[in-house]
């Protein structure tokens, strides 16, 4: 296995008008999970396509494990898993027959291919679901047969492109906890979201991408480190007092607070933490003002990808893009 | 183990295994389709043997076959041949399903034949069209139809219909890859319905206008199911058109030429996924 499990190079990928991948450069250290973290159409699908070889690149270079995707695309079959957007599952089938089905395709052998079925199936907590059909299968037991699926031969680099898109928050913990066990294993992942906060717990890397090229990358600390310190926020009980506390806030912040009414909160950059909550804390309560809560906290990725591209993420495709799937 | 797998698919003969292999556990899959979904089948036939009711009993005492001869025995020739021209559909939306879902992607990123995945359709498809043949010919058989042809003309009959499913199957492949989604390809039943009953299976083209009359007599459904009924030796209404005098060639050459213009094309279709 060489030093790093997905290298790309300038990679290229043209769709009729729209230039989908513009020089794409990524290098995936092996053994860690790597987020490609960006908004509908900003080329993380097309990247995860050219890289599992479902599509070819029209320019630059791609290898994976070591081996050209484009030059061997059957050797590189050898070593990947990928679990899609959909849980690319026989729905008539059980999740048993599914598994077993993949396995002989991945040529193991009748046997070999049953027993590797067994094993997933325990891995993945699915046993007592096995011999089901998947139209029974809540989201997230489907997420996790299609993870199963993926790691039939134990991959060196497993893609998952937006794993846990459309599930609800129990199928999305789920699916986090198995890929946190593959990576135990030793398995490089690479993962697409456009959930900030799934590759912020899931990701040691993460590449944030914007019109098929990436802006930037790092661990997600040194990419919240690279937008300014922490925050001090304050939710207030009453907006009426809002505009007040925007006010004192203002006094120790490094730029000019945000205030969300919806949410009663106040928030702004601040450089000396401690002083600067103290400062908010004691004129708050010496002016009187209801606060409910009161912290310092590291920016989210949103404020990341606000700050990064200058455009926000694209809340309506993403709506679009679930309402498709229901 | 994955070194000697890997030693053991480099060269020809592991290749064509492979291929053998594959193709085989995409069959298995159709097959386990139909056991833990038999409800499938009933769906598949309920059309054709409704059918069989509704033109053997209900219409049937105003039909004619011209030339003499009973209608029913008229009938179940072209039953047998509407229900391969419409399997064309299974095909499509096993094909659009897969696609749909991602199972085709999961396939094509697997080190497996790529080749499988269209072979084992095709023979999977067959398999479920003779089980089709054989469920509709015992309704046939239920409802008074004899084939009075020798058991090697009866099965060079079957044999026919298969060979137009076969054809299909390529139309069916090519559809399912062109359509975005499943519904769409319901609506395929649309373009199913005229093709198969604008041909001989229900009426003589001799009784219908003279422009319909010529395109049901070029139809393909026709040449098949005009040629097991004289295979079948049942009334075949045969008129005296080339077209129709030649109907056991045509049921050959139909499909040779549709599979010739279709094989490829879906071939390509399969592999511009990738573009």
């Amino acid at each position: 296995m060489p030093e790093n499990a997905i290298l790309a190079t300038g990679v290229r990928k043209k769709y009729g008008t729209k230039q989908a991948l513009d020089g794409l450069d990524l290098a995936v250290p092996a053994g860690m999970v790597y987020g490609l973290l960006g908004p509908n159409g900003a080329g993380k699908t097309t990247a995860v396509r050219i890289l599992s070889t479902l599509v070819r690149l029209d320019g630059g270079r791609a290898e994976v494990a070591g081996i050209d995707v484009a030059a061997r695309p059957r050797q590189v079959r050898r070593r990947i898993g990928l679990a899609g957007q959909h849980a690319a599952l026989d729905e008539v089938l059980t999740g048993r027959q599914n598994l077993r089905m993949f396995g002989r395709l991945f040529h193991l052998g009748k046997r070999r291919a049953a027993v590797r079925a067994d094993e997933l199936l325990e891995r993945f907590d699915l046993v007592e679901a096995a011999d089901k059909g998947i139209k029974e299968y809540s989201g997230g037991m489907r997420r996790r047969l299609d993870l199963a699926a993926s790691m039939i031969l134990a991959p060196d680099v497993l893609f998952l492109d937006e794993p846990t898109t459309g599930l609800d928050p129990r199928g999305r913990n789920e699916v986090w906890d198995a890929v946190r066990s593959l990576v135990a294993r030793g398995t490089t992942v690479l993962l697409t979201t456009q959930y900030l906060d799934e590759a912020d717990q899931l990701a040691g890397r993460i590449a944030v991408l914007d019109k098929g090229r990436v802006i930037a990358d790092g661990p997600p600390e040194s990419l919240k480190r690279l937008i300014g310190g922490d925050r001090i926020e304050v939710v207030v009980r009453d907006p009426a007092s809002l505009s007040a506390t925007a006010a004192v806030v203002a006094r120790v912040a490094s730029a000019e607070p945000r205030v969300e009414e919806a949410a009663g909160r106040v928030h702004a950059p601040v450089s000396d933490r401690v002083a600067a909550l103290t400062e908010v804390a004691r004129t708050l309560q010496d002016d009187g003002v209801d606060v409910e809560d009161i912290g310092l906290r590291r920016p989210t990725l949103d404020e990341v990808f606000l700050q990064l591209t200058g455009h926000k993420t694209d809340e309506k495709a993403v709506a679009e893009k679930e309402g498709a799937r229901a | 183990m994955t070194t000697q797998t890997r030693a053991a698919e480099e060269g020809m003969g592991a290749r064509l295994y492979w291929a053998a292999a594959d193709c085989w556990t995409i069959v298995l899959r159709g097959l386990t389709h139909y056991v833990r979904q038999p409800s499938n089948l009933a769906w598949q036939l309920g059309f054709p043997i409704v059918s069989v009711l509704l033109f053997g009993y209900v219409f049937g005492s105003a039909m004619s076959v011209p030339g003499g001869g009973d209608y029913r025995e008229f009938l179940m020739p072209g039953m047998f041949g509407m229900t391969m021209a419409m399997g064309f559909m299974n095909t499509a939306y096993v094909v659009v399903y897969d696609s749909a879902r991602g199972v085709t992607d999961r396939f094509r990123s697997m080190p497996m034949s790529p080749s499988a995945v269209v072979t084992g359709r095709g023979v999977g498809d067959l398999i479920g069209a003779s089980l089709d043949l054989v469920v509709l010919g015992l309704t046939a058989l239920a409802v008074g139809w004899r084939s009075s042809g020798g058991v090697l003309d009866t099965l060079a009959a079957f044999g026919l219909l298969l060979l137009l499913r076969f054809a299909l199957i390529w139309i069916g492949v090519l559809l399912g890859l062109l359509v975005p989604n499943e519904e769409a390809a319901g609506s395929l039943f649309a373009v199913a319905l005229p093709f198969s009953m604008i041909s001989s299976a229900f009426v003589a083209p001799s009784l219908m206008p003279d422009w319909l009359g010529a395109v049901a007599r070029w139809n393909p459904v026709s040449s098949t199911v005009t040629a097991s009924r004289e295979l079948f030796g049942n009334p075949a209404a045969v008129g005296d058109t080339w077209v129709e005098q030649h109907a056991l060639l045509m049921s050959v050459a139909w499909p040779i030429v549709i599979t010739a213009v279709f094989l490829p094309l879906a071939v390509r279709r399969y592999q511009r996924l990738s573009r």
